[in-house]
Parts: structure tokens; sequence; C-alpha cells
């Protein structure tokens, strides 16, 4: 992985702290560590050059706060700079007056145009719109089965196109004519992976874009593009006025600098951003979590909000008040488990943290996700009443459950104590420092229990 | 000569002019670039070197690998071994010479068909496109192909290949969706020995690097390729996207570490991208750079070899 950009600028300013002011000379070489750091993150050079012009006239002469590192206040100003050319806000999708809006989804090959197309069909339908998708790329193979079989994943109609329909003009028309007709509000148009130099190509997008009068059309971009994607997006951008940009397989460990890039140079808002394979991983755009990623400071804000979302904050004040009298059961447990997967892959999770001190240790921890399965199908193999009460599971039973799950009674076995000792911890917590203010204080924490 | 993994192969004269086709598009930027730096010999000054730097970073060479060729000329311009700017590209052309041609291996020798290919590499690369050229590539040198279709998880991947088998001729094995990719491995195997072809093309999911139970199944599809046929899988071949910034260095190691990668094909260099991430990968990984796709057309799969393609940079 790359190094961390903070820890290189602690390095440069360790002698530093909290006195002086910062000045050119002092600066210098945390201006080199910090175009070094945004040049690998794939952020134009042009960009970096009068990103870092700017950095430097902000930070020359301001004081070096004695609450803050240098460290920290450098950053600070880098990634406030990179949040002023990534755009302030979130930006929405818009509709037109008069449905159906039609969005046409265009970029080079395999950027994954159709994966985000479904994606986008799929968060639209939970945003309260009634999509419907046609896939014009009439020349990759197997590109329209694609589609299709991703319309029937987020259960989405699709226009599949008549016998004699070749021509993406054609099926163009009649899905909008179809759209109209079955009462949809809104018309994804995935087209073909293309090259901004193919005029031909081009010219055809043009004329999709005549015959659509499209309300949106977003120019799908791969996070892991290099310093071309400048030159990419302003050719489609100059082609067609492109009104946003979908940034895929933010799930890797690219920092996505093309982001910058590409609104530096089209002016144009990041919408969305692809995050996995599943049609469920795409979400909107931030630009202060993409400014903290292309800086290595992980996606903590992201974090929080998945957490938030999986766990019913009622749900957490119980199952602490249960802890604390000791009435953590088997059930629980299993509960804690699924909260704890509904959000995403554990590694998925630990990457959103950010790369410093000792969170830098979790990032490389291995999760065994079977490990976990494992342990959800033994539970799920106990009745309820075994779950309520552990006490009654003995030898037969024990048998039972592993045959139940698969696994052997030695799995079983070793949950059940894993189980017993942690539920002993417990006690053993709530007795004695848990009971006083800490104890409250942690129960209205609302944290998972593992 | 091509090399290929029965032995080497007359090349087609038609392909270098394809080849410079290919890379006439993406010469030009760079070509211009340095053209401009050097121009009317100027004397090495910031402002050229200034100009020089934006050029190969600008080509996604990286930093570490503009930064080491930029020492090199302050280096000679203090010793006065460079008077001025027209000797740049000699210096640089001779220097990402020696990265790329350090790293050349020939391709592995297979005594006894089938010689087995896997193709690797994240999502959108181009490895369902570079598997279509790739299988009309050996069978114009007279070799007998079957495809794989061990992408068993992406919606239409098994459709895909197959229309590149109907293009090409060529029997592809396939299972349903979902079905476990080794499985469909260990099928086309047996099939491909007992008919007694000569090359096994396998597709494979395109997978984030990051994605370490991804990776792990890469290395199973590996082992059950072993075990039906002796040494397979001979070639794994990393299809590394041409518009790839500073992340394809990082895709290069992982894929390298947990699928074992013998070479490159780096593709999408018909567009206006460099595809210069590939030196610093082959100067870390000394990965050999096996061919260059340039379009999408079946015989738009080119044999990949250092001088043409530095030669083509700075003609």
């Amino acid at each position: 992985m790359f190094d961390n950009l903070s820890e290189k600028l602690q390095r440069v300013f360790k002698n530093m702290r909290g006195e002086g002011r910062l000045s050119a000379a002092n600066m210098e070489d945390a201006l080199r560590e910090i175009r070094v750091a945004l040049l690998e993150a794939d952020v134009h050079f042009r960009v970096v050059k009068q990103l870092l012009e700017n950095v430097k006239q902000k930070a020359m002469g301001e004081e070096v706060l004695t609450s803050l590192t240098p460290t920290q206040q450098v950053i600070a100003i880098v990634k406030d700079e990179l949040v002023k050319i990534l755009g302030s806000h979130e930006s929405k999708p818009r509709f037109a007056n008069e449905p159906p809006s039609v969005y046409l989804i265009v970029g080079l090959q395999g950027s994954g145009k159709t994966t985000s197309t479904a994606k986008l069909a799929r968060w639209l339908s939970k945003n309260g719109h009634r999509p419907t998708m046609v896939s014009v790329d009439v020349y990759r193979p197997a590109a329209r089965e694609q589609l299709r079989i991703l319309a029937r994943e987020v259960d989405v109609p699709i226009y599949t196109g008549a016998e004699n329909e070749t021509k993406p003009i054609d099926l163009a028309r009649s899905a909008r004519r179809e759209t109209v007709q079955s009462g949809r509000d809104v018309l994804l148009v995935d087209t073909a992976g293309r090259l901004h130099i193919d005029d031909e190509l081009m010219t055809e997008l043009k004329q999709l874009k005549e015959l659509l009068n499209p309300v949106e059309i977003l120019f799908v971009a791969d996070a892991m593009t290099g310093q071309d994607a400048v030159r990419s997006a302003d050719e489609f951008h100059k082609a067609l006025g492109i009104t946003g940009c979908i940034l895929t397989k933010m799930d890797g460990d690219a920092r996505g600098g093309a982001a910058l890039s590409i609104r530096h140079i089209t002016g144009q808002p990041l919408k969305f951003v692809g995050v996995g394979e599943k049609t469920t991983a795409f979400e909107t755009f931030y630009p202060e979590r993409a400014a903290q990623r292309i800086l290595g400071m992980g996606d903590v804000l992201s974090f929080i909000e998945k957490a938030q979302e999986a766990f019913d904050s009622k749900e957490q004040e119980k199952m602490q008040q249960k802890l604390l009298d000791n009435e953590f059961s088997l059930e629980d447990f299993r509960d804690q488990i699924r909260s704890i997967r509904k959000l995403g892959p554990l590694e998925s999770l630990l990457g959103m943290m950010p790369d410093m001190g000792i969170m830098k240790e979790l990032k490389n921890v291995k999760v065994d996700e079977k490990e976990i399965n494992r342990i959800v199908a033994i539970i799920d193999s106990m009745t309820r009443k075994e779950r309520v009460n552990h006490m009654l599971i003995n030898g037969s039973r024990r048998r039972r459950i592993a045959r139940g799950s698969g696994t052997s009674v030695q799995d079983v076995n070793q949950l059940l104590k894993q189980y017993t000792q942690a539920r002993k911890m417990m006690k053993s917590f709530s007795g004695g420092m848990l009971s006083g203010a800490l104890g409250k204080k942690l129960g209205k924490m609302k944290l998972p229990v593992f | 000569m091509i090399q290929t993994l029965f032995g080497s192969v007359e090349q087609e004269p038609t392909l270098l002019e394809k080849l410079k086709a290919g890379i006439e598009k993406t010469r030009t930027g760079l070509v211009r670039g340095i053209e401009d730096a050097v121009a009317g010999g100027r004397r090495i000054d910031a402002d050229v070197l200034e100009e020089l730097e934006y050029t190969l970073l600008s080509a996604d060479i990286g930093v570490a690998t503009t930064n080491e060729i930029l020492n090199l000329i302050r280096d000679r311009a203090e010793r006065h071994q460079l008077s001025d700017s027209s000797e740049l590209r000699g210096l640089i052309k001779t220097h990402l010479l020696e990265v790329l041609q350090a790293a050349e291996r020939p391709m592995p020798r297979v005594a006894e068909a089938p010689a087995v290919v896997m193709v690797v590499g994240v999502n959108g690369a181009g490895k369902t496109t570079t598997i279509g050229k790739l299988a009309h590539r050996y069978q114009s040198e007279g070799r007998s192909v079957l495809l794989c279709a061990a992408d068993t998880f992406r919606a239409a991947a098994i459709e895909q290949l197959e229309v590149w088998g109907q293009r090409t001729r060529t029997e592809v094995i396939r299972q349903k969706p979902g079905a476990d990719p080794s499985a469909v491995i260990f099928d086309s195997l047996q099939a491909a020995r007992a008919r007694k072809i000569d090359y096994v093309v396998i597709d494979t999911a395109g997978r984030l690097q990051t994605k370490d139970n991804l990776m792990a199944e890469l290395a199973k599809m590996k082992r059950t390729a072993s075990r039906v046929v002796e040494g397979a899988p001979h070639e794994v071949l990393l299809v590394l996207d041409g518009t790839t910034g500073q992340n394809g260095l990082e895709q290069a190691r992982k894929f390298t570490e947990t699928a074992g990668v013998t070479g490159i094909v780096l593709t999408k260099l018909d567009g206006t991208a460099k595809g210069g991430v590939v030196v610093p990968i082959v100067r870390e990984l000394g990965l050999p750079i096996r061919y260059v796709g340039v379009g999408e057309q079946l015989d738009d799969l080119l044999p990949f070899e250092p001088e043409r393609f530095i030669e083509s940079l700075f003609a």
C-alpha cells in the first residue's frame, strides 16, 4: 500500500509542534510530500500544481496552533482545497418536469456502465421512482443479455427490443415509447463503451442525445483511471455536455484521484460511487469522504453511517441492558452477529478505517467469515428454548445441533465454551466497573457487543 | 519472430504496421511532449525538466520512475555529458528500454499439449475480449483451442465468451452461472486432454485485488488445473487496462502474489492513454509484457516488443 501522507508529514514537521509559523522554508518539504501523494493517487499533474499553489498561499504565515500539530493543520488545508474542487455538498440526480426523465449512461469500455445502470435503477426504485431500462449496446457480445439478467436481479422492467431492432437509435426510440405507455417515470439508457476519439461512435451518442433529450448524461469512470481521465472526460463533456459522473470500483484500494481531475476539467458533479459487485453496492457521492480517501484518511464517515443504518438504537439499548443484567442469551448473541453482518463483509468495514495508529493494526486483521458462518449455523440449529437457556444443551442435544449445522460436536462445545466465558466476563464487568458511572455511560453508547 | 508456448512462429508483416498504427495515438502525446521539451536544442534548465516531468507523469509512468529519469538527466547535465536538450530523447529511450528488456523472458515451453493459459485481472480490464483475440491468434498459428468459461459470476459473462467462441469457431466448455469455477476448469482440461487440444484458455471473473477471498479462489483454480494437467497453468496472464493509473502496480503485485502471474497483456492502447504504469510494474516485478490490445477486432492483439514499443514512442 501507499505510505500514508500524514505519517510522512509527521516526519517532516516532527520538530515543529506548537511553535512558530508555517513558512515557505518549513513548508517546502511538506508540499513535496503532498505532491507525491496526490500524484500517486492519480490526480492530474496540472490539477496538483494548481492545488499546491493554493495550499501554499493559504498555509503560509499561518500560526501553528498549539492545539494542533503542523501536520494536522496542513492536512486540513489540503483537504479543504480538495473539497473545494470536488464540490462542497452531495449532488442529487435531476428529474424532468414532465416524465419520463431520460438518463444516458456513457463512458469508456470496461468502466462499469452496465452494472452501474442496474445499480442506479435499483437506487431509484428504492427512492420512490419507477424506473425502466434499455441497453443500446449492440456491439459488445452479450451486453444486452447482461443488463437483462441484472434487471431481473434488481426487479426493474427492461425494454429488450423487437427481433428487428438492431440499431441503438431504434431501440432507444421504442424504449421511450414503452416507458411512457407503461407509466414509468425514469428511463435509463445503457450505451456501448467507446473511446472518446472514436468519431463514429461519439456521433451515435450525439444522435441519442438529440432523440432522447436526456435530463442526465452520466459519465461512468473507473476509480483506477490514471492521468488520461482528464482527456476522456473532457472529450465526452465537449461532445455531449455531461451532467454528472459515476465513479466505479471504489471498493478497491485505488485512491480515486481521477475524481478530482474529472470534476476539475468538466465542472460537473460526481453523483454516485460504485462500491462492490452486488447491485446494492451503490452510494451517493460525498466530496468530504472522497477528499479523505485521496489523502489516505479512510472513510470514517461512511463507516459510522453504515453502522447507524444497521443498528437500531432502541435494540441496542435493550441489548446493553441485557448485558448488564446478565441476561444475554445465545439468541441475542446471534442477533448481534446478524446486525454486524448487515454492514457488509467485515473486511470491507475494516478497510474503511483510516490508516493510522491502532487502526492500522486493525486493518490487517484477517476476519474468517467462514468461522462466523459456522457460529451462526450452530446457533440456528438450536431450538428457541436452547438458545434462551444454554444449560439445557446436553450431550444428545449437542449431537443433534452438530448434525443440523453440519459441524462437529467439538465445534458446538467450543462455541458454548466461548459463550459461557464471554458471559462470565460480562458478569464480572457488570458486577464491578460497569455498575457505576462508567457502566451507565457505556450503556448509552449503543455500541455493538463485539 | 513471435514466441508461443510451443516455440516460435514467423510474424506476418502486417502486424508491425498494426502495432505502429495502434500505438500511433499513444505516441503522439508523449512524442509531442518530448519534442516540445527538446525543441531547438534548448539548454537543459528548470523549464525543460518540468515539461519533461509533465510528459512522463501524464503517461502514468509514476512518480518514482519519473524522478529516477529526471535525476539521471540532472546528473548527466551537471557532469556536462549532456550539452543540450536534443540528447534527452536518446537518454530516456535507452533508460526505458533497459527497464523493459530486463524483464523479457521467453514463454515457458510446453512439452505435451494442452498448454493451459489462465487469464486474470480486475473488472472491466478486457479479459474476455483478450481471450477471443488469443484464441484467434493461436488458431492462426495452426493450433486447436478450447475456451473455458470459468467466469461463472458476472451476469452474461458465459454468453459473452460464447459469442467469441462462435466468432473464432472455438468450443467453449461451460456450466451454469454460479457454478464452481474450479469445476469448469476440471471439465475443460479433461475435455482438452481427451480431444488432444493444443491450447486451453481460461476466462476468470474480474476481481479487485483487495478481495482476499476472491483472490484465494484464483489460487484454488490454479491448483485444480495442475491436478489435471501437470504444470498447468503454464501461463497466467494479467490483463491490465491501459488507462489504469498507479493502482496498476498494486494490481500486479497482488495478482502475482496469489495467482502467480507470468505475463501482462496491456489493453485499450488504441485510445489516448499511454499505459505507462507498466514501466514501474516491469521494473518492480520483472514481469514480461506479452501482448498489447489495440482494438476490438479479432486480430487487434499484438505481441509486445520493447524496442518497437519504445521506438514507436520516440520515433
